[in-house]
């Protein structure tokens, strides 16, 4: 180096640690300006900016991150954790009218019959939760946890029902879940999306929005993750291009945009260059992460998972390698579980997809001491009806229809109570009558565990402080271990 | 929120202190009983009201009456009547429990004060409905923003030579006040790419530099100035500004996130940026261009604007709901876009910070309740060309049938006469509900049809319940009707209007239920249009592969129809008779291949008692005609006739077959969604918390009452609204325009948030210079290019955008404009940029979406079967990227990555994020390397013939068609050395060479050699990754 590239160099080095010490720079670069600048003081100050650098919450969180298992399309509650001998009693009799008065279904008619499981159902583990016999996985992991047999949500469609689980608004453009606990805690990882989205089955009826910013700053939005080929968009080399050829170019890159900042003095220039240095350092960890062949095969077969395959399974063992790298917050959508015909058939079709690495999952995590600070989330957008869905116009029997009034989901870890079900529905899982959990408040509870006052997780935007739970939700304590 | 749990605590802490003051003041406790006008209301208004009122509502309380007062603010009730210990009210004012004293930073209330509230507190806080209390509100300061703009004076500045506009002595004052100068203006180069990318979205060509470099005349910068803003690229760039505004998309949102049509809407934005049309007018007619008197098509095509909201096809939907959501969007878009008020805040409850009650929400949108929804035909000149031919030939036969005919008048009198039909003996059922498949579900009509709504299936079953007291019922008849609503006007539901019936059947039930149900036999079915492959009689046979088509064939289909089916014996139980219909639809390939989801559209069931009911032959149309006095008919309907008349006449079967073979070829114009007033006007009710099922009290039309009056003798519907909106009293309009255009110049607002100007909002930076401009607009015509013409060439916009470390320090975030702020580009010119540099970029302007190349996998994150991408081979490849199709649920990826909107709702104000997903895209994405790929073709080549053979002046070719600007040594240094590494890596290296130098493997490039081609490539890609390249500076 000659001697004027040293001078042209130290003035730039002062010029960005000026900077840095005193205003932000938006975007994620400043991280990695601190190994730029090879000072720790100015890496600490750094990060103080960067908006996806690691954050306190509000109080000692029980929880560091998240993998919700989002079941699109709404399982069955009624044949895989909410048992109702009421329908076994009235099976095939009209729903009595005091239940359905003003209630408008999506497909049915309100005056259709009851139908019960085609499931046995038994209890299981220490805590003698109730599940399905479609469910023969689960059971294991029965003692690891709490079933919610009270949730209630506003919507009974599929786009709204996903959107408002997820954004906890029937209307888009609000932040989703992910992106609300990013937007709090900031990002663990430099080398891979601090919100990843996998999926599997179909494709959900919310789509990005599922996983969106809405108001927040876009690098707080979900990246979902491809099935096939490069999980990122545009994380491999174009044909030819080697990764020297690639390091080189970001060289060359490098050095006029550092000298462009030499002339301009803009400080965003040092965040441009920093994007470009976590995308190369994306370039070699997302491939690493994603090559499941480095698991053992005791571990593959747990989760019935298979490398190079697009699988739930996968997906689930993709979700502990993302969140062992620093991931915050997975999200697995599989979109499969809206048995409009033939319920029965569906839900031991999809147990089959998805039972055992769900099972695995938790166990998994468990063996290996992340569980306790994992929150894992498993359940769809709403539930189903206790009424059957049958309409041979529509070639339709045997199914069930939406249903918001009553469903299941089940939490584990995190700081969630094991071991436990909660909540209770009439005698036919229309509506709940003990212990009812609307989405607003596992949503509060969720973020409790991360750490949040969900009343004070706020954005400001056109004038007013927008929260996950909107202007409700209660913490139930009842799940807090 | 968050003050609620602080208050919790506070309570705790601060209880003994209050309890013992409770005491103290117990005892000082006076007789006489406190009268809140006397007392208690001057205290508030002369303390409270200022933050606590209409105004400002601080943590959304207000005091100034009685009802907000009693329910308290963020933190809950103040005000405990009976209990002045526990009122909030007193702690605060008495500065207790560890919160700040109030009135906040202002003297305390004096002691007698606070004992008269806590007086009244104890007494009950007896507040009268009658009190000053509500009027008081009127008397205090507006909020800025909602007093009308004045023109201010300009104010003085030390530096008498700067200003080179009225702008700049706004911007200079505020520098010098701030102890700032401003920057030296920036070079040529940087000028011109900067108004180039301002203007038109497209970097400026070298010859355009070179010209302007050569140009020492003084107007040489205003002649750039005038030249972009007459290109036909400044529409588009500016176009798509608003269309964040107005958010526009290809698809219509929510699960199925289906295709639609709108994008003329799109081009129109383009055509009227272009025209400058002034911008009270361009208001109007997005609001109301339908309601113009005789409006032309282009008037009617600016409603899309409205139209622009998310549709929810979901199966099971309620329609009612969703389009009750869309009405919301709607007031959303409205408010924020035009008005920047966040008058949706007041759906569920009365404003918490603007004074917008909620009553004033729904008499808002009831402006926008009373509309049809018309797909309208944009046919375009050559579809209009066609058609007249068509018409023209065809007439030329008629002619000649009517030459031929000298009785023809006599006969068509008979005719007329063998047609009369009696009407009146049909009676509507209109005590009927309807149930189909699929969760399609159904409006009911105030004639007592019904149309479907939302999902759509290609099969189904109409399942109609229906009550009448009638006895002797002879006959049903079902009517189809047309329905502007409907594709093509319908009446059926394929995207070309067409139905298809398979069976129809009828069930009668005693009311009283003292029988069971019977199926009720038909002796015969009629109709007015009958197909020979698809005869009436198909829908009462049983069968359910055969079946009755709507479809008339092109220019033809899209009439009402109709069908009578006599039963065969009287049908009516004493008491009333129910019936359950079915109207069964199960398609199958005789139908019409490829025809999708030709469901039946609106329609409604009559009967008659009459014997031997049969249809009329008369289509509507005719029928209509007849009912016309004779004399009174015009030319066009007479022909009307005729044309139904010789259908009729064997006579003319060849000539009639002639017409049908003409009209095999009736072209289509695509459509596009609009507005169209609704026959009947939607009664508006307020809806309790927001909820749609909730409704409560109904409300007219209006507008609220704290900004300006409604225009005297302006109609009260959409287009009173447009005239209300763009008023010269309006305060707002104006502002916010300006506002936003000035935003996309410099980054940032005068007002920092452009949706919002209410009393939340930030102040302005320059208030001043936003009153004058928005002053300016109205005055000089609402012309937006006036204002971009004043804005361009201003001082403050032609300084330097570099960033000395003092002026870093002095004003980080650049508020005082002592500096051009430096911006990164926004997503769609990342991508023309590239494109156009590269070489390719197709300057097409306008026409329906494009499908350039995406990635796999991408569109199967999509709901269902992912939609198809026929990926663009052709010169729609590289189109600029605002005719990209935009699918709401999935977003085109490199687009999404550089905060481009999702037109998902009205987006005011881009984010500009800065990741390394965005570093990949430019790096890696196919598109972009194409687009390196041909800039390194376009080096060698142009570069050679332009700047030279040597690789140096290639290189300098290169580095300016990028930044408009020579490379510096140390630039030109770093690059070489690249060159000249890449050079030797690819010597030998065919494979690679051609991978990385061919944008296209089908068409290697032959007239080149590729490995000196494919080092280029790598530089080019280095190019188009600079920051300065994709930064406006």
């Amino acid at each position: 180096m000659n001697y004027n590239e040293e001078l042209i160099r130290e003035q730039r080095t002062l010029l960005t640690r000026r900077h840095f010490f005193r205003e932000c720079g938006v975007g994620l670069g400043s991280i990695a300006l601190a190994s730029l600048l090879n000072n720790d003081s100015a890496a600490q100050s750094a990060r103080a900016d960067n908006p996806l650098a690691p954050k306190k919450p509000h109080h000692a969180a029980r929880a560091k991150r998240v993998i919700y298992l989002f079941q699109a399309g709404a399982p069955s509650q009624l044949d895989l954790f909410d048992y109702k001998p009421g329908l076994v009693k009235y099976n095939g009799q009209p729903v009595p009218q005091e239940f359905v008065k003003g209630i408008n279904y999506a497909f049915i008619k309100p005056d259709a019959g009851l139908y019960a499981s085609e499931f046995k159902f038994r209890r299981h583990g220490q805590s003698g939760a109730e599940m399905s016999e479609a469910l023969q996985h689960l059971p294991k992991a029965a003692d690891e946890i709490t079933i919610i047999r009270s949730m209630i949500t506003e919507a009974i469609n599929h786009a709204p029902g996903q959107i408002f689980m997820n954004t906890g608004s029937i209307q888009f453009g609000r932040p989703s879940i992910g992106a609300w606990v990013t937007y709090g805690l900031g990002s663990e990882t430099q080398d891979l999306p601090a919100f990843v989205v996998l999926s599997s089955a179909g494709g959900t009826s919310g789509g990005a929005s599922n996983w969106g910013c809405g108001f927040l700053p876009s690098l707080y939005q979900g990246v979902p993750f491809r099935r096939t080929g490069d999980p990122i968009l545009s994380l491999s080399n174009p044909r030819g291009v080697t990764r020297e050829m690639q390091r080189r170019s970001l060289d060359a890159l490098k050095a006029i945009n550092e000298h462009h900042m030499d002339a301009t003095g803009d400080p965003e220039i040092a965040t441009r260059i920093n994007s470009f240095e976590m995308a190369y350092r994306m370039q070699a960890s997302a491939p690493e992460l994603m090559d499941l062949t480095k698991e053992s095969r005791e571990t593959l077969d747990m989760y019935g998972a298979t490398p190079g395959k697009a699988s739930y399974a996968n997906n689930c063992l993709l979700a502990r390698r993302l969140i062992e790298r620093g991931v915050r917050f997975v999200q697995l959508f599989h979109e499969a579980w809206d048995h409009h015909s033939e319920v029965a058939k569906g839900i031991r079709s999809q147990c089959r997809n998805t039972d055992q690495a769900t099972t695995a999952l938790i166990l998994d995590l468990k063996q290996r001491g992340l569980l306790d600070d994992t929150i894992v989330v498993w359940g769809g957008e709403f539930g189903r009806t206790p009424m059957v869905e049958s309409d041979p116009d529509a070639n339709r029997s045997l199914g069930r229809d939406h249903h918001n009034k009553a469903f299941s989901m089940f939490v584990a870890g995190g700081g969630f109570k094991p071991g436990q079900t909660i909540g209770e529905t009439d005698e036919f899982g229309f509506n709940v009558v003990r212990e009812p959990v609307h989405v607003h408040d596992l949503h509060a509870t969720m973020l409790h565990l991360l750490g949040f006052d969900h009343t004070k997780l706020t954005y400001r935007f056109q004038g007013r402080d927008f929260r996950l739970t909107d202007v409700h939700g209660t913490l139930v304590e009842k799940l807090l271990a | 929120m968050a003050k609620k749990m602080k208050l919790v605590c506070c309570l705790m802490l601060a209880f003994a202190a209050l309890w013992l003051l409770h005491e103290r003041q117990a005892a000082n406790a006076q007789a006489k009983t406190v009268d809140f006008a006397r007392d208690v209301e001057p205290i508030f208004r002369a303390h409270c009201y200022e933050c606590h009122g209409p105004a400002k509502a601080s943590a959304q309380l207000r005091l100034d009456n009685r009802q907000t007062a009693m329910k308290g603010g963020l933190g809950g009730a103040v005000i405990l009547p009976g209990k002045s210990g526990e009122s909030r009210l007193t702690h605060r004012v008495l500065g207790h429990g560890g919160e700040q004293r109030m009135p906040l930073g202002r003297e305390s209330l004096k002691p007698e004060q606070i004992e008269t509230l806590r007086k009244w507190i104890d007494e009950g806080a007896v507040w009268p409905e009658t009190t000053a209390g509500q009027a008081a509100a009127a008397t205090l300061p507006k909020h800025w923003a909602f007093t009308a703009p004045v023109r201010p004076a300009l104010p003085d500045v030390k530096n008498k030579t700067w200003a080179k506009t009225p702008i700049d002595q706004f911007i200079l004052a505020e520098i010098e006040r701030q102890g700032l100068s401003p920057s030296p203006e920036a070079s040529k180069e940087t000028l011109l790419r900067r108004l180039s990318l301002d203007l038109t979205g497209l970097p400026p060509t070298i010859r355009e530099i070179d010209a302007f470099l050569a140009d020492a005349s003084p107007t040489a910068y205003e002649k750039q100035v005038e030249r972009l803003l007459a290109s036909r690229h400044y529409g588009e760039r500016w176009g798509r500004w608003w269309l964040d505004a107005a958010r526009y998309a290809d698809t219509n949102g929510f699960e199925k996130d289906l295709p639609r049509s709108i994008w003329p809407y799109r081009d129109w934005v383009i055509k009227a940026f272009n025209q400058d049309r002034p911008f009270d007018q361009f208001t109007i007619e997005q609001l109301a261009g339908d309601l113009l008197p005789a409006p032309t098509l282009d008037q009617r095509i600016a409603t899309g604007f409205l139209r622009n909201s998310m549709l929810n096809q979901e199966g099971g939907v309620d329609p009612e709901q969703f389009r009750v959501e869309g009405l919301i969007d709607r007031v959303d878009a409205v408010g924020k876009t035009f008005l920047g008020l966040t008058i949706n805040c007041a759906q569920c409850h009365t404003h918490k910070f603007d004074p917008i009650k909620q009553e004033e929400y729904y008499k808002f949108y009831a402006f926008l309740n009373s509309d049809d929804e018309p797909e309208i035909e944009v046919p375009g000149d050559e579809v209009a060309r066609k058609r007249e031919e068509i018409l023209s030939k065809a007439q030329r036969i008629e002619d000649e049938l009517i030459a031929q005919t000298p009785d023809l008048a006599q006969r068509m009198v008979a005719w007329e006469q063998e047609l009369r039909y009696d009407d009146r003996q049909w009676t509507v059922l209109d005590d009927s509900e309807i149930f189909a498949s699929f969760g399609v579900k159904f409006d009911k009509l105030e004639d007592g049809s019904f149309i479907p709504r939302g999902d759509n299936s290609t099969s189904n079953n109409y399942k109609i319940t229906a009550r009448t007291k009638l006895r002797g019922i002879t006959g049903f008849r079902i009517e189809y009707q047309a329905d502007q609503n409907l594709p093509r006007g319908g009446p059926g539901r394929a995207p070309d209007g067409s139905f298809y019936v398979t069976e129809f059947a009828a069930e009668a039930v005693p009311l009283d239920k003292s029988a069971g149900g019977v199926k009720v036999a038909f002796a015969n079915a009629t109709t007015d249009f009958e197909r020979a492959d698809f005869p009436v009689k198909n829908v009462i046979d049983g069968n359910l592969k055969t079946h009755w088509s709507s479809d008339a064939g092109p220019g033809r289909r899209n009439q009402a129809r109709k069908m009578v089916f006599a039963t065969s014996e009287p049908i009516g139980f004493e008491g009333g008779t129910l019936f359950n219909f079915q109207l069964i639809q199960r398609f199958d390939d005789t139908i019409k291949p490829g025809n999708v989801m030709p469901n039946i559209g609106r329609f409604r069931i009559s009967v008659t008692t009459a014997p031997q009911p049969r249809a009329d032959a008369a289509s509507a149309t005719t029928r209509r005609i007849f009912n016309t006095p004779a004399a009174q008919r015009t030319k066009e309907q007479q022909r009307e006739l005729f044309r139904a008349y010789r259908t009729t006449v064997r006579n003319w079967d060849a000539a009639n077959a002639r017409i049908d073979e003409l009209m095999k070829d009736w072209p289509y114009g695509p459509t596009t969604m609009a507005l169209a007033p609704r026959g009947l006007e939607r009664e508006t009710r307020i809806f309790r918390r927001g909820d749609w099922k909730r409704p409560g009290e109904a409300v007219k039309p209006d507008t609220p009452a704290m900004l300006h009056p409604f225009p005297a003798g302006a109609p009260r519907n959409r287009l009173g609204l447009a005239q209300w909106i763009v008023d010269k009293n309006n305060p707002l309009t104006a502002r916010v325009t300006v506002n936003r255009i000035w935003q996309q110049y410099f980054g940032v607002g005068l007002v920092t948030t452009p949706e919002d100007f209410g009393a939340r909002c930030e102040r302005p930076s320059h208030p001043e210079l936003l009153d004058w401009l928005a002053r300016e607009f109205v005055e000089k015509g609402w012309s937006v290019k006036q204002i971009h013409r004043l804005i361009v060439t201003s001082a403050v916009y032609r300084q330097s955008s570099n960033v000395p470390p003092k002026l870093q320090e002095a004003d980080p975030t650049n508020r005082w404009l002592a500096r051009s702020p430096r911006l990164r580009v926004d997503s769609e010119i990342i991508r023309d940029l590239a494109l156009s540099v590269g070489g390719v970029l197709n300057l097409k302007v306008g026409g329906p979406p494009v499908y350039p190349p995406i990635p796999d996998g991408v569109l199967s994150l999509g709901y269902g079967q992912p939609m198809p991408w026929p990926t663009a081979t052709g010169a729609d490849r590289y189109r600029r990227a605002m005719y990209t199709f935009w699918k709401r649920s999935v977003p085109y990826p490199s687009l999404l990555v550089f905060d481009q909107p999702n037109g998902d709702f009205s987006c005011a104000r881009r984010i500009r994020s800065n990741t390394p997903l965005q570093a990949l895209t430019t790096l890696n994405d196919q598109l972009f390397m194409e687009a390196a790929q041909n800039f390194a073709l376009r080096i060698v080549k142009e570069g050679e013939r332009e700047a030279g053979a040597g690789d140096l002046d290639k290189m300098i070719y290169a580095f300016r068609l990028c930044t408009g600007r020579k490379p510096d040594a140390v630039e030109l240094q770093h690059l070489m050395a690249l060159l000249t590494e890449q050079a030797a890596w690819f010597n030998g290296r065919t494979a690679a060479a051609v991978y990385v130098s061919s944008p296209d493997l089908n068409k290697i490039p032959e007239d080149v050699d590729l490995h000196k081609i494919a080092p280029w490539t790598m530089v080019a890609r280095v190019l188009l990754n600079m920051d300065e390249t994709i930064t406006r500076e």
